[in-house]
């Protein structure tokens, strides 16, 4: 049994190491992409750490444009992906499904 | 003032264009293949069903009450859709797949397709649901009461109203919902209709936002300096409660049935979750931006006690905007409507699929092929369960009647769904989780969330006072808001911790300790490596499937059409003209994904199950196939000894060819020499023996002369014939043996010098006497023969300026082996082989044997019981003797 299965050929070559760099850039884009709603958590945590109400609180103003702020800013840079991914690789799907 | 009569009228019109757009996009998407139905835009409108009613109206009243906190209820949802390179993406496509048609469907499907676990995810939506779809009810009621209020001329009974809407929505969901049983469980009228409504929602909220930012707080700056002048004007939260709603939030988001439905079974391609991932943020930042102004504007102009919930409709009405309040009515309508009609249709599929049809096909009993129209049925099943589930919202809102306690079901159901994000998560990244973890872990959850939120929430009837205060059976530690002890936490906080920690934790623990069945390892590599193979797992063996019946009972739950396409085009796939396919593992697999399409996972395996015979692959099925693949293995190691053993015999052949062949050469090679041998001699003594009969007078030297060359030659002759006489005794068995007892020194004296005495070429021979002092029992004159040979060979062939002959004599296991090792260059490593063959000589010119001599020592040894062979790599010619001590001469 053993090899007697058929393989496709291109599976049986390992992938390569060092990637093109395009290919490259691509996959820090994703990595990037990934760590972004961590750090949207972190920034969302921030008000945490604010005081409450009463000596020293903090504007409501204040709150909300901040809150508003991040949110603002999570939307623009995770639509700067979409685009950014979606110039890197032209309908390079199949690539960029395969492996993180 | 607007009457109650026009609102009823705008609403019916609205409602009317709904229903021509729905049904216009059903025609469109069915007849054509336009793209903009499946555009992303489309689809990320769809998504913002997550806004209901509550958080259209409802965001306000909490902002009014809470300060920010309302924006946690967006804040989840947002980072569950910028991230959704982490999860969503792998939900996509692990839904895309296997064709799921609901989250039931996907938590029974992942875990090896139980239905008990598609039931048990069924009652939590159902209970989780409910009670939020009562909300809705009331949240459309509550706005057609503000406009009775305002139009005193009508009689307006609040009861009644609810019950139209919730009728009316159960006919729109039920029309739009179950028109067709499609494969694919996509539904592009109601999306369509859903995405207008995202759109109406959205422009009356930023419409009343803008109104009472520039219209009546006069700006931006303004609004800001009135905000922080306002009750909520300083940053006031409660810590665990902002980070727990992030949490819940995004768990019902991932989890609720109705954003299952367009988020994974309403999706068309994978690839507009990247534009969602950016635009359905930017759409709740929108639904929120303007949330705080409305409920700060709203407390400050509006009569004390009045409502927060309601200030987007009231702070219109009570500024003479009759218009804008129409369109922030329609904004919290299209919010209602079209939550509960796409929650109403996710909790029929899953009611349908994995209550409905279950029962029904366990009450039929004979199989799916032989009975009715399943089709019709699944139909039935679920327009039923659509006006079941809203009869359900609606009875709930009669019992609650309709005040606060209402309001806050919203996080309340949350915190229920979202008991469902362990075995989600779980069964796409955990190859280890396994059906009885998840059930456990479901039912902890669901148990914890039951006694610690839901029947808290609903008052003392349901739940005493007693068992608040002093805990279950008056344990204190089983208080429902203060579980092990644990005191001071917010309720909601207290419950989700515990209900989704323990939750989590029994799933774990559970999966860890138990063995999950094949077909849940199967479907476990099948969701968490969805990436990786994007194959089925050969569920079937169609040995004893009937391709009819399966074409029967597929017709009733697909259409007879559809049906038919489906068995044609795979029996092409397979390659033969027929009608119907061959019920191969392949086509089986195929067909049930299809079927789960309509009917979900569970049920459409069990229908298979029906009719193949219940073959699914169970344990002794896999037994099976593994006994079936180690005989396989056996088999083709012991083809692979044979073949190891075939090419051995071929190589020994090809080696016995070559020899022959090479034999043959010289048996050619020593005719024409041993021609040429025995005329030499005979034409010197006939030459001669003319001399002397024709010649007179010769001298009488020269006759004595003549003569002894003429003898000389007979000699010769008579060796040569000697010699082959000799070995064709020897290789015939008829030689006698002349045994006789001697040392080994003696023999190899007398060979020694025999060889010596009288020749030119002088071998000096280097011997150790004190070895050689071995007595030996055979035939002593043969043995002394071979040495003389052996000798002899070296005397002649040893090509060395100073030709040294060493024997050496060791005692090797029993036997004497006599190493006879010249310093000269040796046998060839071409000729090694041969020089035991009859015939054989190397380099046919140096000296004048017949090459016979080594094949008569050969045959010697062998009679003598010993062997002679060639050493190579000694650095000179080397032959071996060995030979027993005692008697063992060979057999005669």
């Amino acid at each position: 049994m053993t090899g007697g299965r058929e393989r496709d050929p291109a599976q049986m070559q390992p992938p390569p190491v060092f990637l093109e760099r395009q290919s490259y850039r691509r996959r820090r884009l994703m990595d990037a992409a990934r760590l972004l709603p961590i750090l949207g958590a972190a920034l969302f945590a921030v008000p945490l750490l604010w005081p409450n109400a009463g000596e020293g609180g903090v504007r409501m103003s204040v709150a909300i444009t901040y809150v508003f702020g991040v949110w603002a800013a999570l939307i623009l840079i995770s639509a700067g992906f979409g685009i950014a991914a979606r110039m890197v690789q032209p309908g390079d799907q199949a690539e960029a499904e395969r492996k993180p | 003032m607007t009457s109650l009569n026009v609102l009823v009228a705008v609403c019916l019109c609205y409602v009317v264009l709904l229903f021509g757009v729905a049904f216009a996009a059903d025609r469109w998407a069915s007849t054509s293949r336009s793209t903009w139905l499946r555009s992303p835009l489309v689809y990320t409108l769809s998504l913002s069903i997550y806004c209901t009613a509550w958080t259209f109206y409802g965001a306000v009243g909490y902002a009014a009450r809470s300060g920010l906190e309302f924006v946690t209820i967006y804040l989840g949802p947002t980072l569950v859709m910028i991230g959704w390179w982490w999860g969503l993406r792998k939900l996509v496509r692990v839904g895309r797949s296997q064709r799921v048609t609901s989250v039931a469907d996907l938590i029974s499907s992942r875990y090896g397709k139980s239905n008990t676990l598609a039931v048990c995810v069924t009652i939590l939506a159902v209970i989780g649901v409910t009670p939020y779809i009562s909300l809705q009810l009331q949240s459309i009621t509550l706005s057609f009461n503000i406009f009775a209020e305002a139009d005193p001329g009508e009689s307006y009974v609040e009861q009644s109203s609810a019950f139209w809407v919730a009728a009316g929505l159960a006919v729109f969901a039920i029309l739009f919902g179950t028109r067709n049983l499609d494969t694919n469980e996509r539904h592009h009228g109601v999306v369509i209709a859903i995405a207008i409504e995202a759109v109406v929602k959205l422009i009356a909220l930023l419409a009343v936002g803008i109104f009472v930012v520039w219209g009546i707080a006069g700006g931006a700056v303004d609004t800001l300096a009135r905000i922080d002048a306002s009750a909520i004007g300083q940053w006031q939260v409660n810590h665990g409660r902002w980070a727990t709603i992030t949490f819940l939030a995004a768990a019902a988001f991932l989890c609720l049935p109705r954003m299952f439905q367009v988020m994974v079974v309403e999706n068309d391609d994978e690839r507009h979750l990247r534009t969602a991932a950016w635009a359905f943020p930017l759409y709740l930042f929108l639904m929120s931006l303007f949330v705080v102004p409305i409920a700060v504007v709203g407390l400050e102009i509006l009569p004390e006690g009045s409502n927060p919930d309601l200030f987007v409709l009231t702070i219109p009405l009570g500024q003479g905007q009759e218009m804008l309040a129409m369109l922030s009515f329609l904004g919290g309508f299209s919010s209602a409507t079209s939550m509960v009609i796409v929650a109403a249709m996710a909790l029929s599929t899953m009611v349908s699929n994995h209550i409905v049809m279950p029962i029904w096909l366990s009450a039929k009993g004979g199989g799916a092929s032989v009975s009715g129209d399943v089709r019709s049925v699944v139909m039935y099943a679920r327009r039923v369960s659509i006006a079941v589930v809203l009869g359900l919202g609606y009875f709930y809102y009669r019992m609650s009647g309709g005040g606060a306690a209402l309001a806050s079901i919203g996080l309340i159901a949350f915190a229920g769904i979202a008991q469902i994000l362990p075995a989600m998560v779980g069964g796409l990244f955990w190859r280890g989780a396994t059906r009885t973890g998840a059930l456990v872990g479901l039912t902890v959850g669901f148990v914890l969330w039951l006694f610690t939120l839901l029947l808290p929430g609903m008052g003392p009837e349901v739940l005493a006072p007693s068992v608040l205060e002093q805990g279950l059976f008056g344990l204190s530690w089983l208080r429902p808001q203060a579980l092990f002890g644990i005191e001071g936490l917010d309720p909601m906080v207290h419950s989700v911790m515990w209900s989704m920690s323990l939750n989590a934790a029994a799933f774990c623990i559970v999966s860890l300790l138990s063995f999950p069945s094949p077909l849940e390892r199967l479907q476990g590599a099948q969701f968490v490596n969805v990436f990786e193979h994007s194959a089925g797992p050969r569920g079937w063996t169609g040995s004893v499937a009937q391709s009819e019946d399966l074409m029967i009972m597929s017709q009733r739950i697909m259409g007879a059409r559809e049906a038919q396409e489906f068995f044609q085009a795979e029996a092409a796939a397979q390659g033969s003209r027929a009608f119907l396919p061959e019920p191969t593992p392949v086509f089986l697999e195929r067909l049930e994904r299809e079927l789960a399409g309509s009917v979900g996972a569970a049920t459409a395996h069990a229908m298979i199950g029906q009719i193949v015979g219940g073959s699914s692959v169970s344990v002794e099925d896999l037994l099976a196939v593994a006994d079936e693949s180690a005989q396989l293995l056996e088999y083709s190691s012991r083809l692979e000894a044979k073949s190891a053993e075939l090419g051995r015999t071929a190589r020994k052949l090809r080696d016995a060819n070559e020899k022959l062949t090479q034999i043959s050469l010289q048996k050619d090679a020593f005719l024409s020499q041993i021609s040429h041998e025995l005329r030499t001699p005979m034409t010197s003594i006939r030459a001669f023996s003319e001399i002397l009969r024709d010649t007179d007078g010769l001298e009488r030297v020269d006759i004595t002369r003549y003569a002894a060359i003429i003898h000389d030659e007979a000699l010769r002759l008579t060796r040569l014939l000697d010699d082959l006489l000799d070995l064709s005794v020897l290789e015939n068995g008829q030689v006698t043996l002349n045994l006789g007892q001697g040392m080994l020194a003696d023999i190899l004296d007398r060979a020694a010098s025999t060889v010596l005495t009288g020749t030119p070429k002088p071998l000096r021979i280097r011997r150790n006497s004190g070895s050689e002092q071995v007595v030996l029992q055979t035939d002593l004159d043969r043995l002394t023969q071979v040495f003389i040979n052996l000798i002899s060979n070296a005397q002649k062939y040893c090509d060395a300026a100073d030709p040294t002959l060493t024997v050496s004599v060791h005692d090797v296991g029993g036997r004497v082996v006599v190493d006879l090792l010249d310093n000269g260059s040796g046998v060839p490593a071409d000729a090694q082989k041969m020089i035991f063959e009859k015939f054989a000589r190397v380099g046919a010119d140096k000296a004048g044997g017949a090459g016979l001599g080594l094949a008569i020592c050969r045959e010697i040894m062998q009679r003598l019981g010993g062997d002679i062979t060639y050493l190579p790599g000694q650095g000179g010619g080397a032959f071996r003797v060995s030979l027993p001590l005692g008697l063992e001469i060979a057999a005669q």
